[in-house]
């Protein structure tokens, strides 16, 4: 196997080549739910594994040897580093080979890409993280920033909503952080037919009911499906919240990641480059967002 | 800049001359239209042509390009092939060194394109003046002169080219070929600017490209879009033939039997059908009428927020290559033209 750096001294003129994926190895495949599969990699050069650091909101281009490269949210936040976790929904063909592989299989990794949150600017101000479905993926890597930062940020609520108890990702960790008195985790599932859930049932916009929100001083950080954007912009537009102050993540279909292929502009902006975290404000003035 | 001038009989002394630089690459004709392509004898080279089926992009942006190659004992190692030879394009026009330019900035930046920039290094321009004809309309985009991007630029002055000398290898052109350049006189500089002044006269297309972002946003919601959807085939062929598109796809070959492949990238239109869609089947841009728009949209607006000027350059390739007609100046027209509610 040749890592990056040996291929990088061998080929001179691509020496500093922004397509060069880096063997990973696939360390844990833990399923949260059907067809979610929570990936943990790390690094074969063992330096880019103490080394890589990333802002919670970028993403990777993964690639599954054989199939081909995809854009991936971290899932993992970067005060635990060593090792990467993704988050990976089996919908199309790369996902499918990525779900055919086992622990200890090799994939590719370049990045981290993106802007990520805006992380100093949101010090020392409250958090709101409300999530529906997948949504949770991105917004995972900046909760236990924050958490592990406690220090940094004021309040910090989680609101986050699945269809069914058994959809929700992350579910055990999640569920732990119920009880914890320095942030306000709600969570719920829009239904409950077999009745083991014991938080709230209901759509993910009832859960403003249980948060108190100043929207001033905080900075709302929002992703799921276009339905959970629909709903939860028009609670945080209610509220009078600056459109500045609401941090969207957007999914756009990307070949390379580093703002050349083309696929994931939006407007003038491109996704892979000034985003993948967009301000509703950003939303609001460029069109076909979301 | 060092401007010389060589007497027209000894172009060909000097394209052979040149060829110690590298491969000699020309405007050939082919069935009554011109491609650039290798010269096998520079009598082939038509240098008064009026403008490539596809522009010089295809040197430096192969239209399918081997990125990578992977082997389950290897990992993935880059194709290098190609990118170390030395070409010489010999009669590229304005419009479309400055189209290179505006690929220049695209590939580099905070992840530079290091398959782009090495074909950019050793791919020489020996760039040449041009007639317009009734497509161009490189003046109004700016484009119908360019100062950098190319090693030798040509205008022809009657009896001779007058040469600007843009690069180090381009005064080691001009010094390889002995005494054939000469020193120019005032004569000649004033024979240079009565030919660019008939040139500036001889445009039959004009665009106005201030305020034409502002004008975009207005028209955001034209019913103008949704005609231009009805009539767009989708095709693409006016992004192959543009010089500044450069969007492209990237797949993965497997080989037959084994885990080995190959990672190439080929080019792709924002107008085909799947540009824009992710993999749970949700399109961003699905109606055709969207996609046309965001075409126009980032050519004449999008790009100006992100680099200060539009990526069109007027090189009317597009015009030609549309099988509908739909022609990017009268669009531009159209968006401008005032709308008299009124009287409808």
């Amino acid at each position: 196997m040749l890592l990056a750096d040996e291929v990088a001294t061998r080929h001179p003129v691509l020496s500093d080549n922004p397509y060069q994926p880096h063997m990973a190895r696939i360390v844990r495949i833990y399923k949260m739910a059907e067809n979610n599969h929570l990936f943990t990699l790390r690094f074969l050069e063992e330096h880019l594994a103490h080394t890589f650091r990333h802002q919670p909101g970028q993403f990777i281009m993964l690639s599954v040897p054989g199939a081909g490269e995809m854009p991936i949210s971290i899932s993992s936040s970067p005060s635990r580093p060593g090792v990467l976790e993704v988050c990976v929904r089996r919908v199309g063909r790369v996902t499918s080979a990525l779900y055919r592989l086992g622990t200890n299989d090799l994939v590719g990794v370049r990045g981290p890409y993106g802007n990520g949150y805006p992380i100093q600017e949101m010090a020392g101000n409250d958090l709101l993280l409300a999530a529906g479905g997948l949504g949770m993926a991105p917004l995972r890597s900046l909760l236990w920033y924050a958490l592990d930062h406690r220090d940094r940020f004021n309040n910090i609520t989680l609101m986050y909503g699945t269809k069914r108890p058994e959809d929700m990702l992350f579910r055990e960790e999640l569920l732990a952080l119920v009880d914890r008195t320095d942030m306000n985790c709600l969570l719920t599932v829009d239904a409950d037919p077999l009745g083991t859930w014991k938080n709230h049932v209901g759509l993910l916009p009832t859960l403003f009911d249980y948060a108190r929100i100043d929207p001033l001083r905080t900075y709302a950080a929002v992703c799921g499906p276009p339905v959970v954007y629909k709903f939860i912009l028009q609670k945080l537009l209610a509220l009078s919240f600056p459109k500045n102050r609401i941090l969207m993540s957007l999914e756009r279909r990307m070949r390379c990641g580093v703002g050349k292929c083309g696929h994931c502009s939006i407007g003038y902006k491109y996704t892979c480059l000034q985003g993948p975290i967009f301000t509703y404000w950003d939303a609001i003035n460029l069109p076909e967002m979301i | 800049m060092k401007i010389l001038k060589l007497r027209k009989e000894r172009l060909d002394l000097f394209a052979s001359v040149v060829q110690q630089f590298g491969e000699l690459h020309a405007p050939v004709e082919q069935d009554g239209k011109y491609v650039f392509r290798r010269l096998a004898r520079w009598s082939e080279a038509r240098l008064e042509y009026d403008r490539t089926i596809l522009p010089p992009k295809k040197y430096f942006l192969p239209s399918r390009e081997a990125l990578l190659r992977y082997r389950p004992d290897e990992g993935f190692v880059p194709c290098t092939e190609g990118l170390n030879q030395r070409i010489i394009l010999f009669g590229v026009h304005a419009c479309d060194v400055y189209a290179i330019n505006i690929l220049d900035r695209v590939f580099a930046g905070k992840y530079n394109d290091p398959y782009y920039q090495a074909r950019r290094k050793n791919i020489a321009i020996i760039g040449i003046d041009c007639v317009p004809d009734k497509q161009c309309f490189c003046r109004s985009m700016r484009a119908d002169f360019v100062e950098h991007g190319f090693d030798l630029f040509f205008f022809d002055t009657g009896g001779y080219y007058q040469a600007l000398v843009g690069t180090a290898l381009g005064d080691d052109m001009v010094l390889a070929s002995g005494n054939l350049f000469e020193a120019v006189t005032s004569a000649d500089i004033d024979e240079y600017k009565r030919r660019s002044w008939n040139k500036r006269r001889a445009f039959q297309l004009e665009v106005e490209i201030r305020d034409l972002p502002e004008i975009f946003e207005m028209e955001y919601q034209s019913e103008i879009w949704q005609e231009l959807g009805e009539k767009c085939l989708s095709c693409g062929s006016c992004s192959m033939v543009c010089p500044t598109c450069y969007c492209y796809d990237v797949a993965d070959d497997v080989e037959l039997g084994s885990r080995a492949g190959t990672r190439t990238r080929s080019w792709d239109s924002c107008l085909f059908a799947n540009h824009a869609q992710v993999a749970s089947g949700e399109n961003f841009r699905g109606p055709r009428a969207s996609r046309i728009k965001f075409r126009f949209y980032h050519k004449q607006r999008g790009f100006v927020a992100e680099y200060g000027r539009p990526s069109c350059v007027g090189c009317g390739r597009c015009i030609s290559a549309c099988p509908v007609n739909i022609d990017v100046v009268q669009v531009l027209d159209r968006l401008r033209r005032v709308q008299d509610v009124a009287s409808r």
